[in-house]
Parts: C-alpha cells; sequence; structure tokens
C-alpha cells in the first residue's frame, strides 16, 4: 500500500522559515497570506500489509524517527492504488 | 583516562577530537564505529560534530537511533561519561538522553563564528575547572543550534541546574546580539539530570591550541581529568 | 535497444552540438556511421568543455615545469611537492551555467565535482575557497543568485566536513545573465600514495563506485559549451542534485581503499560522466576498455545505453583494481554502505567497447574519443572598443572634493566592503589546521606534524582584464603572487579558471588570447608554474559577454608557520611604510567605478622584474621578524588598504599617515597600481627594515604610525582625510549586507 505521512511543527513553535517564505511572499504583492506553516511530506510504499497493520506500523515509524515529538506533530493518510 | 570518539557515516570532527585528545592532552583515545555496543573500555565517550546520515531527515535523528548510542544508558549507568557537541549534542536529544530539540538557526543560515559562552554550572564533571560566571570563547559551526523545549522542560533544566552554558556577551552578558542561533534562553549545552551526560552546540576541540585562536575548549577536558577518582569514577554534583 | 534508437544522420549530429565538418571527420575516423551511442560520446568528448578545442593552442604557451611540480596539466589536478614525505594537489573549476540555472544545487555540486578531483588523486580536501562574480547588487534577481550560490558552496562544503578558506566576491552588470561560481579544492597526499586517472593494466578490472546513475545531468557538458538564450531559465532538467553525505562517504572509502594498494587507477565521473571516464582513464594508459552497461547501478527505470554512458549524476567514481584483489576493494565500499560493482576489465586493443546485456552499442578507439577531437585556431581581432578605453583619461574628471567621504563609499562598496556575510555561512576550522581564517589577504592552513603551513588565495581584477587583457591577467598572477607574499609564503604553483564569452566571436578570442599570453609572461617572470585549471567559455547571454575574467588560484608554502603574517595593524605606534612603486593609475579603479560608474582608461604599468623583488622584499622582512602586519594594495588603492589594515583586525586602530603633496589627491589616494605592500613595523625594528630594504634595492618609504582612533591622511602637510576608525569599521562591516540583503 502506499501512504503519505506529513510532518509539520507544533501549533506554537516558531516557525523561521514560513515566516521568512511569508515575507518574501508579502514582497511579490501576496500580501492576503495571513500565516505559513512549512512541513515535510514524506511518501511511503509498503510491502504485503493489510491497511489497519500498515497505519499501525506506520505510527511507529512517526513516533521512533520521522517525527520528533518534542517539537513535530505528524498525521497519516492513505493514498490511492493503495 | 581512556576516550573514545565516535564515528557515524558523515561525522566530521573525530579527526579532530582524536588529535586534541592525544596530541594536545596526551590521553589514550581510539575511534568507535557506529555499530560498536561494547564500550567497557571508555570512561569517556565523544559524540563529535559533522553531518551524520547527512542529517537529511531531522539533525541527529537517525544516528540518534544507532547501535552506539542506544548502548550509551547503560555506560552511563556503569560509570561513563559522554560529552557531545555540535551535531552530537543533536544526536543526544534525539536519542532522548538529554531534553529538548535544536531546530534550524533563526537567521535560517548556517553560522560559524567565535561565539563567548557563560558557566552557569561549575558542579559537573565537564566543568569542575571553570568558576561559575566564567566567560569563554569557543566557535560554533551549524545550521541548526537553536535549542528548544516546551515551558515545563525548561523549568526543569533551571530549578535542576542543568543549564551548563549560555551565549554571552565578551563580558558575560545575555545579549539578544550574542545568541548566534536565536536559542531558547541563551542555551549554549546543558546536562542530564546526573549531570554525566553533556550536550554543546559549540566546539571545543577547535578551542584547544594557541595556534587556533584560544585554549578554552582545553578546560572542559582538563574538568575531565580531574574529576576521574581513582577508583574509575567520576565525581559528580 | 539499440532497435529503438534514433538513426544517426548529420542533423541529429548538429544537434547535438558537433558541426557537420566534425561529424565528416568522426565518419572518417571510424570508417562508418556511428551509432546513437557513439554519437552521444562523440558530442561529449568532442564538446568544447572537454576537449579544449578553442583553448588548446593558446594554453601550450603556459609554463608548467619546475622541479617541484609532480603532476603537471591533464590530470584530475595538479600536484606540487611540498618536501618531506608530502605533496599538495589543487585545482580550480568553473560551474558557471550551472548556477545560473539552478544557483544552490549547481554551486553545491561544483564544489563537489572539485573536491572529487583531489580525492582522485589519493589526497585528503584540506580546503576549498570560490571565486563568484554577480550582475549589479541593487538588481534583486543578483540577491536571489547570491543567497542560491553561497548557501549552495555551505551545505555541500560543510556537510562534507572540509574548510572554505576565502575566496572573491564581486559584482558587474556584465555578469548579469552569467555569473560565475569557480570553486578550488586543495587536497593534501603522501607522495608515494598518488593515484592517477590511468587504466593500466590489461585484465585488470573496471569497478563503479559511489552513487547510483540516473537521468541527470545528460549532456551537461555540451550545455556547458552553448551561450544562453532567453529559454534558458527554463532548461532544468539537466541539472544535478548533489549529495554531500555520499562524497563524504565516497572519500573516505576511497581513502581507506587506495590504503590497500589494491587499486591502479582512479577517475571522478564529472562532466560527461562515465563517457568521459572509459575513455580518457585508458586513453592516458595506452589501453582500452571493455564495459557492460547493464551492470552499472542504476536509479531510474529503462535507462538506454546512450543515457548510462552521458549521465552526470553525482558522487561516482570509476577505478581499475589489481586483478585478484577485487574483494579487497569491495569490502571498503560494503563498510562505507557504497555500491562497488565490476562493470569491465582493462583491454590492449586501445578501443572502448562499451555492450547493454552482451550486444556492442559502442566500438571505438579511445584516442578517437579522448585525444583527437579538432584543434582551432579562430581568427583573432583586437576589439574597436579598445581605442575608446584606452582613451578615456581619468584625470579629466573632476577631482574628489572631498576624499573623507570617498574613503568611506569605497570602503562600504560590495566589492571592498568585508564578505563576512559570505564567509560565516561557511565552516572556515573543521580538520583544526586553519591558522589565519578568511579576512586577510591569503588563508593559511597548517600541515600537522611539520612545521609547515600553506596559503591559498583567488585572484583577478576583470576590469583590468578589460581594459589591457595581456597586462590585466599579468597582474592577477602577481596580485596572487602578492597575497602569498604579504602572508610570509612562497608560491608554488597556481591553477586558472579562464572565464570568458563565446570563442567564435574573434574579439573574445583576442581578450582569450592576450590574457593567456599575461598569465605566462607573469609566470614565467615569478617562475610559477601552472600545474591545472579550466576553461569556460560561452559566458554570455543574448550576445553580452561578461568581462574576460582568468582567477587564479594560487598555493605557497611558508616554511615555518610561525613566520606567517595577516594584514591588520597590531601595535599603537608601530611605524607604517609602503613598500614599492608611486605609479598608480585610476584607469579601472574601484574608486573611478564607486565615485563615477565608469569603467575605461589605462592601467598602471607593470614591472614584473620589482614585482618579484618586492614580494621578496615582503617575505624576507616578515621571516626576519620585523613586520607585524603587510597588506597588499590592491581595489582602492593605497588609502583603503590602510583603512583595511586598521578595521579588519580583531581590533579597531587607527593611523596617521603622511604623504607628499600631489597635483591630483584623489590619484594618490586611490589610484591602483601592482607590486605596492602596506606594513606596519615595530619603532624598534625600522632600523633593521631600512637596510633589509637597502639590501633589496626596492622603491620603498616610511608613511606613517599606527594609533589614535582615527585614520589621518595629510598630503604635503595638509589634512585630506580624517575619519573617525570606527566610522570606517561601520561602513565596511555593514556595507555588503547593504547592498545584497
Amino acid at each position: 500500500m502506499k501512504a503519505r505521512v506529513l510532518v509539520r511543527l507544533k501549533p506554537g513553535i516558531l516557525d523561521v522559515q514560513g515566516a521568512s517564505v511569508k515575507r518574501a511572499l508579502a514582497g511579490l504583492g501576496f500580501t492576503e497570506v495571513r500565516d505559513i506553516r512549512i512541513g515535510k511530506v514524506i511518501d511511503l510504499e509498503l510491502d504485503g500489509l493489510d491497511a489497519a497493520a500498515a497505519r499501525q506500523r506506520i505510527d511507529e515509524m512517526c513516533a521512533r524517527l520521522l517525527a520528533n515529538p518534542v517539537i513535530e506533530d505528524f498525521t497519516v493518510e492513505s493514498l490511492p492504488g493503495s | 583516562m581512556k576516550f573514545g570518539v565516535v564515528v557515524f557515516p558523515g561525522t566530521w570532527s573525530d579527526c579532530d577530537f582524536h588529535y586534541v585528545i592525544s596530541e594536545v592532552l596526551h590521553q589514550p583515545v581510539s575511534y568507535v564505529w557506529h555499530r560498536e555496543t561494547n564500550l567497557a573500555d571508555f570512561d569517556c565517550l565523544v559524540l563529535p560534530g559533522g553531518f551524520s546520515y547527512g542529517d537529511y531527515l531531522r539533525a541527529g535523528a537517525v544516528a540518534g537511533r544507532s547501535p552506539v548510542v542506544e548502548a550509551l544508558p547503560d555506560f552511563v549507568a556503569r560509570g561513563g561519561v559522554v560529552l557531545g557537541s555540535c551535531n552530537g549534542f543533536q544526536i543526544l536529544c534525539e536519542a532522548k538522553l538529554l531534553p529538548g530539540a535544536l531546530m534550524r538557526n533563526e537567521c535560517l543560515q548556517y553560522r560559524c563564528q567565535s561565539t563567548y559562552l557563560r558557566v552557569e554550572n561549575a558542579e559537573t564533571p565537564f566543568t569542575r575547572a571553570l568558576r561559575p560566571g566564567q566567560v569563554l570563547r569557543m566557535p560554533i559551526s551549524h545550521g541548526e543550534g537553536k535549542f528548544y523545549a516546551d515551558w515545563e522542560t525548561l523549568r526543569a533544566l533551571k530549578d535542576k541546574h542543568q543549564i551548563v552554558f549560555r551565549y554571552c556577551t565578551e563580558d558575560g552578558r545575555l545579549a539578544k546580539e550574542a545568541n548566534p542561533n536565536g536559542s531558547l534562553d541563551h542555551i549554549a549545552g546543558l546536562v542530564n539530570e546526573d549531570g554525566t551526560v553533556l550536550g554543546m552546540m559549540p566546539h571545543p576541540e577547535r578551542a584547544a591550541e594557541n595556534a587556533m585562536g584560544g585554549t578554552d575548549g582545553l578546560l572542559i577536558f582538563h574538568s575531565l581529568l580531574g574529576s576521574l577518582v581513582e577508583d574509575g569514577s567520576f565525581l559528580k554534583r | 535497444m539499440p532497435g529503438v534508437e534514433p538513426k544517426v544522420t548529420q542533423e541529429l549530429a548538429l544537434t547535438h552540438g558537433l558541426t557537420a565538418e566534425e561529424y565528416d571527420r568522426i565518419i572518417r575516423r571510424i570508417g562508418r556511421e556511428p551509432t546513437f551511442t557513439e554519437l552521444g560520446l562523440f558530442s561529449a568528448l568532442w564538446s568544447e568543455h572537454c576537449a579544449y578545442k578553442h583553448s588548446r593552442i593558446f594554453l601550450r604557451g603556459l609554463p608548467s615545469q619546475a622541479p617541484h611540480v609532480l603532476q603537471g596539466p591533464g590530470e584530475n589536478a595538479g600536484i606540487v611537492d611540498l618536501g618531506g614525505d608530502l605533496a599538495l594537489t589543487f585545482k580550480i573549476e568553473s560551474h558557471n551555467h550551472p548556477s545560473f540555472i539552478e544557483p544552490f544545487q549547481g554551486a553545491a555540486t561544483g564544489v563537489g565535482g572539485i573536491l572529487r578531483d583531489i580525492f582522485t588523486m589519493g589526497a585528503r580536501p584540506i580546503a576549498i575557497l570560490d571565486s563568484l562574480r554577480f550582475g549589479a547588487p541593487e538588481d534583486p534577481k543578483t540577491r536571489r543568485l547570491i543567497d542560491g550560490v553561497v548557501s549552495g558552496i555551505s551545505w555541500y562544503g560543510n556537510c562534507f566536513g572540509v574548510p572554505n578558506l576565502g575566496g572573491e566576491v564581486n559584482f558587474g552588470p556584465e555578469y548579469a545573465g552569467n555569473p560565475l561560481v569557480n570553486a578550488m579544492a586543495v587536497g593534501l597526499v603522501r607522495k608515494d600514495r598518488i593515484l592517477r586517472a590511468r587504466a593500466e593494466g590489461p585484465g585488470n578490472p573496471v569497478l563503479y563506485v559511489g552513487a547510483k546513475t540516473g537521468r541527470d545531468g545528460i549532456h551537461g557538458a555540451t550545455m556547458a559549451s552553448a551561450t544562453f538564450d532567453e529559454g534558458a531559465e527554463e532548461r532544468r532538467p539537466t541539472v544535478q542534485v548533489g549529495d554531500p553525505f555520499t562524497e563524504k562517504l565516497l572519500l573516505e572509502a576511497c581513502l581507506e581503499a587506495m590504503q590497500t594498494g589494491a587499486i591502479v587507477g582512479i577517475q571522478d565521473m564529472g562532466a560527461a560522466g562515465l563517457a568521459c571516464a572509459c575513455s580518457e582513464m585508458p586513453a592516458r594508459a595506452g589501453t582500452g576498455m571493455e564495459v557492460e552497461l547493464s551492470r552499472v547501478p542504476q536509479r531510474e527505470l529503462g535507462m538506454t545505453p546512450y543515457e548510462i554512458m552521458l549521465s552526470e549524476s553525482q558522487e561516482r567514481m570509476l577505478l581499475v583494481a589489481a586483478r585478484g584483489r577485487e574483494a579487497e576493494v569491495r569490502r571498503v565500499f560494503a563498510k562505507w554502505e557504497l555500491d562497488a560493482v565490476e562493470i569491465g576489465t582493462v583491454t590492449d586493443d586501445g578501443v572502448l567497447r562499451a555492450r547493454m546485456r552482451g550486444e556492442v552499442v559502442a566500438e571505438v578507439p579511445v584516442t578517437a574519443l579522448a585525444d583527437e577531437a579538432p584543434i582551432y585556431e579562430r581568427p583573432t581581432v583586437r576589439p574597436d572598443w579598445q581605442d575608446a578605453l584606452e582613451a578615456f583619461d581619468p584625470l579629466t574628471l573632476p577631482d574628489a572634493a572631498a576624499p573623507g567621504r570617498a574613503l568611506l563609499a569605497l570602503m562600504g562598496s560590495p566589492t571592498i566592503a568585508s564578505k563576512e556575510w559570505v564567509y560565516r555561512q561557511y565552516d572556515q576550522q573543521v580538520g583544526i589546521n586553519t591558522l589565519v581564517l578568511p579576512g586577510s589577504d591569503a588563508g593559511v592552513l597548517r600541515i600537522k606534524g611539520t612545521p609547515m603551513a600553506v596559503a591559498l588565495t583567488t585572484d583577478c581584477n576583470a576590469r583590468f582584464v578589460y581594459l589591457d587583457p595581456r597586462r590585466g591577467a599579468a597582474m592577477a598572477v602577481a596580485e596572487a603572487a602578492r597575497n602569498l607574499a604579504v602572508s610570509g609564503a612562497r608560491p608554488l604553483g597556481l591553477t586558472d579558471c579562464l572565464n570568458f564569452g563565446s570563442p567564435e566571436r574573434p574579439e573574445i578570442l583576442w581578450q582569450f588570447k592576450e590574457a593567456v599570453a599575461g598569465i605566462a609572461e607573469a609566470c614565467r617572470a615569478l617562475e610559477i608554474p601552472v600545474v591545472g585549471g579550466n576553461v569556460s567559455f560561452y559566458n554570455e547571454t543574448l550576445g553580452q559577454a561578461i568581462l574576460p575574467t582568468p582567477v587564479i588560484g594560487m598555493a605557497g608554502l611558508i616554511e615555518d608557520a610561525e613566520c606567517r603574517c595577516t594584514q591588520w595593524f597590531k601595535e599603537p605606534g608601530d611605524r607604517v611604510a609602503l613598500l614599492g612603486p608611486d605609479a598608480v593609475s585610476l584607469g579601472g579603479s574601484e574608486y573611478l567605478w564607486t565615485l563615477h560608474r565608469t569603467l575605461a582608461g589605462r592601467l598602471a604599468p607593470l614591472d614584473l622584474d620589482l614585482e618579484r623583488t618586492a614580494q621578496e622584499a615582503c617575505r624576507a622582512a616578515i621571516e626576519a621578524g620585523l613586520v607585524r602586519s603587510a597588506h597588499d594594495c590592491s581595489e582602492g588603492g593605497l588609502t583603503v588598504a590602510v583603512a583595511e589594515a586598521c578595521v579588519s583586525g580583531p581590533a579597531t586602530i587607527g593611523a596617521e599617515i603622511g604623504l607628499p603633496a600631489a597635483p591630483r589627491p584623489d590619484l594618490a589616494l586611490f589610484g591602483e597600481g601592482p607590486s605596492r605592500i602596506v606594513v606596519s613595523v615595530p619603532a624598534d625594528a625600522s632600523r633593521a627594515l631600512e637596510a633589509l630594504m637597502a639590501e633589496f634595492a626596492i622603491p620603498w618609504r616610511w608613511i606613517g604610525v599606527v594609533g589614535g582612533e582615527r585614520l589621518d591622511v595629510r598630503m604635503g602637510g595638509e589634512l585630506a582625510v580624517s575619519v573617525p576608525v570606527m566610522q570606517i569599521a561601520r561602513e565596511w562591516r555593514n556595507g555588503f549586507e547593504r547592498h545584497v540583503s
């Protein structure tokens, strides 16, 4: 199956990269942008697991490596083609 | 005192630490490959700077789950001490051996420059030869050195005197312009609750000879050497 | 597979950048129409980038011999003897076109490529320097480019773990459509461990090591041999992506594998990838090579032989091992988690034979590819713009009304202002060898285990080269050597990166011919061999060529690292002297550009004998411990050199300078000329310095004293400049950042 993990900074943690991109957009005339948060997309292809089992394994991957719980949250979505 | 310098794929301060420990301090030292789990020979392990595994996922994330790092709690429990500098600090936080996380520098750029550090806790094996409030000069070289922890963690760090170094001005003030990466509360280095694991972003090995512009980094090693007592254990706080 | 390949015709050859004559020549040479893969091989190896078709004839004039040269041009990098069992290897290379298309990755992979050139020689890289040119700093496009290029260099070099010792950043509107990104790498090697890019020993296995091959960068070599049109920014698919982490592993694995003694020869797969390595390595050794392309590790599906041969995927090497010892090599690469796959063997028939699952897809004599590209001697014409440039007399402009204000404007100009904004993004100290950090005339590294140090610099004043290509290029060599001399070093050799417009324009080729002649003259007079380099032509967009920019990278030796010198004043009370001649000019000066936005005029004279003696005198004074600082006078002339000596050190310090009265104060204060050095001397050493200068018989004089909080310059007793040094320091420190961010 295929799944997509989205990792982003927890709410309330200053996203300096997002702030910098927001300033750059404002400089290009996109002044309506109120906030930007930048995260990471991790696409996974997994072998031979049913959806529930895969979901559980991905949660473990996130907890153990893909995200740092001190500063990051993650969400998992399954992708078409699963 | 026997030092081990840990080498991960992508480590680059390993040779520098090795050189300072053997050629400047004249102490026995050997390299420790990242797959090694038998650490019984060593009194102090150094996790050096570099870009372990390219730091591609997060700085120190992959190395933080390596066999040698997983063996560290045991090593510390049996009386060893661990010094992580730069990428080593990032690895220790990723491995949860130290609290908090190291995030991208606030300026969004890599910074290699000289910094001043104020000694906040002189009662660890790493700082015993220093005075509280003493100002040291040491270089930094990193892109992700902004320390972050939530409010409760920060309070606990303060209550338990775990903050060891803070970025400051030459005369010891905690001014904003003296904080090179936007670290929370100016934190440049901290220890675990027992004081046996130190993580710091600056590079003590780059401040160990006059030819390199200063020797303040040596004071950390001298503290360690002075803290090791005859039975092989370290003086703690 | 060959069945689906396009039919090779002359039209197809033309789209590959070959000319009709070149295509005919190929057919005559191999006696038939080439296959599609063979056409790809020829188009890459016969490109200007690989074959130096237009430049080779001129480059022959460069002196490359000296007793201490262990390897001259023609290998991955040149090597000079350091004495004892150590040698220094270095090379500079351009990555201009890729950096314009994608600044971050272009600059990053430029660093990656030049580092591989160094460690294929068996050396551990100990430093990089970078020489950059951009369009006007006010242009927002320039800011994006400089940001991308600097962070690309920073990312790759820092992650790999090599210190950046400095270089140059310059600006000019001529570079707006063609920025220059030149990177120099330097390595240290034991003489008995030097390896070369030669496929010796028929029967020896050929191993592919490092990252896998993808479709990136196909035809990078032909891209670097064409000028830009308006569609250039859309031409992204040929850009390679760098992986400094893999490169670091490749470094450690290569050096460890070399120590086993099982490696016979090794070459980086850079421009034109496998095609280049598989033909140049056997051509150098007088052998042939047979490879099976299906064995090449690939990260994309369905790659054709053509694509595999021409891919410019980064962080890959081709090596020849001693038969029977492959396992030792493979074991080392496995430890570092890298591929090491046997893809072929060295043969004795002088032919490159490439197969795809057994079927021959290319079969060409290696010398036809590597050595027999046509050499052109195209016409050269002195450009008609030269007369107007030389006719301009800067002294027809009004004199500076307020020299103090002019000094501040110069100190804050992007050319002169501190480049800390750039180099603080680079690791300058990893390896703990850096004795002099970026920010002095040259970077200095100690050689551990010896009393020695090496000094490194890159230099080129392209305005000078534009006004007078021959003298300007000679001045670039002289300045580089002077930057080493003021650091206490004796030059060992140079590597040049010759950046020019299209050689198909006679005016541009004239600039090139003259510049190379100037470099040769200076090298002969100063006895500095050229041990390698790179030519980058076609740096033009929509007919606008860059200023001719022959960047000189130079390495020098300091026998006793304690006898090194930096450019800044140290002690109040020290006396200040100017070594060298008085002759200067405002032609092509920073003053003329900053205050009048004019690039024209004649250059000051260059007396290479005097240059040489002045450098020797300065070095002797440093070795005798008579001077506390020495600084080259370059952009901005004498007054800027003194001001830099006041503000560029750890502590800011003033000076009082006295010069003779001059009919044109601006010329005396800010005029530029070669062979001039500002030194500061402890008062009790003044007699000794006077005696030493008398011995060398160079023109020189005392001009003042260090101290105070102002820089005062009197001319004939009248105060011409009087500025607080803190104000100078502020302009100088903030000038660059103000212009670029």
